[in-house]
């Protein structure tokens, strides 16, 4: 894309790599650059406004909507996608709850909202009803009515409180 | 959350019907690594994009391109003269242009297209093109269309589809009589994943391989060969993963525009819409209003119905005439009525084309029916639920088409097992009066003490599968070997779960546990559309019928073995035993060692007919019915709304996945939910006022109540 200057050069720290990001566009988002530079898939577009939470990643441990976030302005700081939650390709809890209490359709939301409750049960163990509503509110989700994604965050809670 | 058990049944084999199978798909989905239509790459490959109509009607005076091909980047820019083949499709009639040409008929239909290295540089290409329009008047009021007071605004009419139907004594009369007019906005599927596909040419433009996510291959294949003028068999479709659809993806959307930006670049092309290009890029569901008279006796039993339904098509007619003819045959909802005189008009104005939704036309017609209850009820001093269950359909009784329902119709023990499921113990606006229980939650003014609670009933049938003598049929292939089966199918797997159900079909039947599903592609024949709550049943019919076909080879070739009538062996578990010798038994994966049975089907479902002039006939193959309760909170000076509750029992027939059937029921719930307290398309002069989800407000967590089923 000769039209546009995108000579850009800059590393980003992503799951715990250092990934370079060459002959970009000072315009992309961290979602595109996640997903058309650096061969990342899992965070989603959806909206493109922060609205739907599809594109959810870490960034500093604070959770963002990575289509709102430029991608250059990532730089130095540590981002976690949900392709770096498991260990070597292990489901988390989090995602092993997602599967068993069939909280999955077609899946579109789903990695947004894995990274989302990852947040949400790191910093509140054992959250009350109302506040996995609130703290996945910003994750919509088309298919499945919520009612068994809120039985998945429980479920991984209670495993967790067991553990 | 619920009353339902979501554990597998007990003494179950894994995996096989009535368990809690798991999805195949669901890994990879919960780690991000399935890959969507939007996440497809290719090497070399450029971005596609369209250019729309900013107009809701205009004659297109001139297009200039020349400013798009001087953009460096640009490979490539399409318009109406470049399609090959028909210059128009569409579901029904092919009425919709792959570009418009000489004229637009709505805000947002394409006019150009671009293939180039990025997607900022066909951005700039497209803001390049120069399109002059004369802008004409444009017919917006689907009554203005009915009267014949705009001139038509396409060679086919703005009358898509006029439908009427007389049953029984036109003139009879009731005692009591309620009437109402019931309006339905437009709603939008709103599925996450947005429209993308890739394409593939073949050399020398030979053909084209498609990469997308659908409701149906084959018809999309069929459209799209149609249309770059090519034999149907050098366009092969695969299904790549579609994040939702609820209708959405029946109609073409970029299809055409991508195989023809990569036939004419040699190159890969993908397109992307973002969601304000999909807001524009696929059908919604018809705004309609609906006017229903009902006659009922002074102890309130319906004598007749009087019905006028208005269904504004927009601008092409997709599936306009089926959406009618589904809204008009449900007028009475799920009760019985002798008499009836309904006329239904599907229209065509400037306003964005409308086509099927889930639901498809059934939720407009339903809207009304059940308004049209409780003004009844009220009428004859009865209680919702009484005057529900005094009309309550029975097995027997006749559709206002004529047409008797002939299957199950637990019309009563739906309504009186929703009545018997436990209300809210969340006191009326909320506890403790947190702000988030309260109507309009946080960023609202809700009082407590003003808000007060109300139930309301909803009760409905709901046809499956195609009506009005369309050949539906489902196709699919099984193929054992060394105990392993083998699946293939080109049934649209959009997030339902039918790669789950498929392989607990063969489980079931052929005494397997490995089984395998090959890609969803047009390699093999016609699943038919993913739509109609149809492929349980079709593709599921049609799995299931390959698998007895094999087991049928399965059982000849063990029973020449034994010695005995083939007739004489069943499977039990992962064994076939002799039914009269119960200690004669053999593995499946045993007696399938070494051998190869593959065997296809195409299953259908029985005959249904047109309807008359007068709206007779048995159009329909077969119905469902569900009861829903809802409980809300109402701020009653703000006119702030929170559903507390919903409680619902829907008859499903035998549940194949009893934890994939409540996540049907709820998150079907959740989209009426959306109608019926949120969600519209705000349409002003043929314009989307509301095209993101900022504006076009969609149920979150905090917006669903707990469901109990």
């Amino acid at each position: 894309m000769s039209d546009t200057p995108t000579n850009l050069h800059y590393r980003l720290r992503v799951n715990g790599v250092e990934r370079d990001v060459a002959d970009a566009w000072l315009g992309e988002s961290l979602l595109h650059v996640l997903r058309e530079r650096l061969g990342l898939p899992g965070a989603k577009g959806a909206c493109e406004q922060g609205e739907c939470g599809s594109c959810s990643v870490l960034v500093d441990g604070t959770l963002v909507c990575s289509c709102l976030v430029l991608a250059a302005s990532a730089v130095d700081r540590e981002i976690t996608t949900v392709e770096g939650l498991g260990p070597d390709g292990a489901l988390t809890d989090v995602q092993q709850a997602f599967l068993d209490e069939g909280a999955v359709q077609c899946g579109f939301c789903t990695p947004g909202l894995i990274v989302a409750v990852h947040d949400l049960l790191d910093a509140n163990p054992r959250p009350s009803d109302l506040e996995v509503r609130e703290a996945l509110s910003g994750n919509i989700c088309r298919c499945t009515g919520y009612g068994r994604i809120i039985a998945a965050v429980h479920t991984a809670a209670d495993r967790r409180g067991g553990a | 959350m619920t009353t339902v058990d979501t554990s597998a049944r007990t003494g179950l084999r894994p995996g096989v019907i009535g368990t809690n199978a798991a999805r195949p798909d669901g890994p990879p989905k919960v780690q991000g690594t399935f890959v969507f239509s939007n996440d497809l790459h290719a090497d070399g490959m450029l971005w596609g994009a369209t250019l729309r109509s900013p107009h809701p009607r205009a004659r297109i005076v001139s297009i200039d391109v020349t400013g798009a091909w001087q953009i460096a980047g640009v490979e490539t820019v399409i318009t109406a003269d470049d399609v090959p083949g028909a210059p128009t499709y569409g579901l029904i009639s092919q009425d919709q242009p792959v570009f418009a040409r000489e004229v637009v008929r709505y805000r947002g239909e394409p006019v150009a297209a671009v293939a180039a290295d990025h997607p900022e540089t066909c951005r700039r290409a497209l803001a390049a093109i120069v399109v002059t329009y004369e802008v004409l008047d444009p017919l917006t009021d689907a009554e203005v269309a009915i009267a014949g007071g705009h001139e038509p605004i396409h060679p086919d009419g703005n009358v898509i589809r006029h439908q009427r139907i007389v049953h029984g004594d036109p003139a009879a009369t009731g005692a009591v009589v309620v009437e109402g007019t019931y309006e339905i906005g437009m709603q939008d599927q709103a599925f996450l994943g947005l429209e993308a596909a890739l394409a593939l040419p073949d050399p020398g433009g030979a053909g084209v391989e498609l990469y997308v996510a659908t409701q149906w291959l084959h018809e999309d294949r069929k459209q799209i060969a149609h249309c770059l003028g090519l034999p149907e068999d050098k366009v092969r479709l695969v299904l790549s993963g579609t994040g939702g659809a609820f209708g959405g993806r029946e109609d073409i959307s970029l299809q055409v525009h991508t195989c023809m930006l990569s036939l004419r670049t040699g190159r890969p092309v993908k397109m992307a819409y973002g969601r304000e290009e999909s807001f524009y890029g696929h059908v919604h569901r018809h705004p309609a209003t609906v006017w229903m008279r009902h006659h009922a006796t002074a102890e309130g039993r319906l004598v007749k119905i009087e019905a006028r339904f208005v269904m504004d098509g927009g601008a092409y007619a997709s599936t306009s005439s089926a959406v009618l003819i589904n809204a008009v045959t449900h007028t009475q909802g799920p009760y019985a009525c002798p008499n009836a005189v309904v006329d239904g008009y599907a229209v065509r104005t400037n306003n964005p084309p409308c086509g099927a939704m889930r639901g498809f036309g059934v939720v407009q017609a339903c809207f009304a029916h059940e308004g049209q209850m409780d003004k009844l009820a009220a009428a004859c001093g009865l209680d919702p639920v009484a005057i529900r269950l005094r009309n309550a359909m029975r097995t027997g009784d006749l559709l206002i088409t004529g047409q008797p329902v002939d299957s199950v119709a637990p019309v009563e023990r739906c309504i009186r097992e929703t009545a018997a499921l436990p209300m809210p113990t969340e006191p009326v606006g909320g506890f403790d009066g947190d702000v988030l229980r309260l109507p309009g939650g946080t960023g609202r003014t809700a009082d407590a003490r003003h808000v007060r609670r109300g139930v309301g009933w909803g009760v409905a049938i709901k046809n499956l599968m195609y009506s009005e003598g369309f050949d539906d049929y489902a196709t699919a292939r099984c193929r054992l070997a060394d105990g392993v089966a083998t699946l293939e199918f080109a049934t649209a797997e959009v997030g339902q779960g039918f790669v789950t159900l498929a392989p607990q079909i063969a489980r079931t039947v052929l005494g397997v546990d490995d089984v395998l599903l090959e890609p969803m592609s047009t390699r093999i024949g016609s699943a038919g559309s993913t739509s109609a709550s149809r492929q349980t049943w079709m593709s599921g019919g049609a799995v299931d019928a390959a698998c007895r076909k094999v087991r049928e080879r399965l059982f000849e070739h063990v029973a020449a073995d034994w010695g005995v009538d083939p007739l004489r062996l069943v499977v039990e578990g992962t064994d076939i035993v002799d039914s009269m010798a119960v200690e004669r038994r053999v593995a499946v994966a045993e007696a399938s060692a070494g051998v190869v049975f593959d065997e296809t089907v195409e299953y259908r479902h029985r005959p249904t007919e047109d309807l008359d002039e007068n709206g007779q006939g048995h159009c329909h193959v077969a119905f469902a019915f569900v009861a829903h309760r809802a409980v809300v909170d109402v701020d009653v000076e703000l006119g702030l709304v929170k559903v507390v509750q919903i409680a619902t029992a829907q008859d499903v027939g035998v549940a194949l996945n009893p934890l994939s059937v409540l996540g049907q029921v709820e998150g079907g719930i959740a989209q009426g939910l959306g109608l019926a307290v949120m969600e519209e398309l705000v349409i002003t002069d043929g314009r989307i006022r509301n095209a993101s989800f900022t504006d076009y407000l969609l149920p979150t967590t905090l917006d669903v109540p707990e469901v109990v089923v």
